[in-house]
């Protein structure tokens, strides 16, 4: 029933990313070329919503569904965020889709990308092998 | 039902983009993150004992719901109710690509490069299964994506995920300006 809800709310995420165009190759492209400030509209309308959500559920102690308290994640630095940022954004430019739409690119109904869904977990896979001769 | 094949303006699809991170942490605690469910996949059907593949993966199930709604809702809002008009981008964004051989600016993805017989080309391979490999691998080394760094590491004030959606997007402006010309025109 939980599950049930987490597949409602990505239905509305993916909804939200599909109809905002943020799937979409062309806006991508006219993203990278500062030709447009539609996805970058998308960014700085969803990342302060974002915090301000944040501010408040710690704000008011509000907690979660089952009672616990609310934990806002830490993502501790290391090089790879650098590295591998960048090889994921020519990735990006490439396919026009981080992953959230690699799954709403094959769910719109253009099949092929499939392949690039498959090469990207072919991506991570190698990524595992050789995670002990990468610089960290 | 008219809002449903329309394309949404930035204003209305960001914020409900931003809403999922509080919505997915009072549901359960849980953070949004869509690259880690690659990992998981990886693990569930070929952990080829690799060390990183070896985890309890099994505890994050969530996250496969999850995604199975984003490609859900990939359907309906690009399939079931798809925009019939071209996408809506830029004058310039149009003669630019038109210039680099891609004139068809219908759906959201271009049909002149993104299709089968096209995967046996050098410019189709390297745009699908180079670029799919390059997402796949860059978003695990920077362990997050535009979701789980661009928006909540961001929404959550914390600097690493500024570097990494820094690095995300000079990554892609570089190769965008630089390298895909090219790779169109092959």
């Amino acid at each position: 029933m939980k599950n049930l809800s987490y597949l409602g709310l990505g239905v509305v995420f993916g909804l939200a990313l599909t109809k905002g165009e943020a799937i979409s190759w062309f806006r991508i492209q006219e993203m990278f070329h500062f030709q447009s400030i539609h996805m970058y509209g998308i960014f700085m309308t969803a990342v302060p919503v974002g915090a301000i959500s944040l501010f408040l559920l710690r704000r008011l102690r509000i907690r979660t569904l089952q009672g616990d308290l609310i934990q806002i994640p830490r993502k501790p630095y290391h090089h790879g965020v650098i590295i591998g940022g960048l090889i994921f954004g020519f990735g990006w430019a490439l396919t026009g889709a981080c992953p959230g739409p690699l799954y709403a690119q094959i769910g719109g109904g253009y099949l092929v990308t499939i392949i690039t869904f498959i090469s990207a977990l072919a991506g991570t896979w190698v990524y595992a092998l050789m995670l002990p001769l990468l610089p960290d | 039902m008219e809002f449903l094949y329309k394309p949404w303006p930035w204003y209305v699809a960001g914020p409900i983009i931003g809403l999922c991170v509080p919505a997915l942490l009072l549901l359960g605690n849980k953070q949004l993150g869509v690259s880690s469910t690659l990992r998981q996949i990886c693990a569930g059907c070929f952990p080829a004992n690799i060390p990183f593949l070896r985890y309890e993966w099994k505890k994050d199930t969530w996250n496969l719901f999850f995604v199975s709604g984003i490609l859900l809702g990939g359907f309906i809002g690009g399939y079931f109710f798809a925009n019939p008009m071209p996408t809506g981008i830029s004058e310039n964004t149009v003669s630019l690509l038109k210039e680099q051989g891609i004139t068809d600016i219908r759906g959201l993805l271009p049909s002149q490069v993104f299709n089968w017989p096209s995967l046996l080309s050098w410019k189709g391979f390297l745009m699908m299964v180079g670029g799919g490999f390059m997402v796949g691998f860059g978003t695990r080394y920077a362990r997050g994506c535009t979701s789980g760094h661009g928006i909540v590491g961001l929404s959550a004030l914390q600097w690493p995920s500024l570097v990494a959606t820094v690095s995300f997007f000079l990554g892609g402006i570089l190769f965008s300006h630089f390298v895909l010309p090219y790779i169109l025109a092959l």
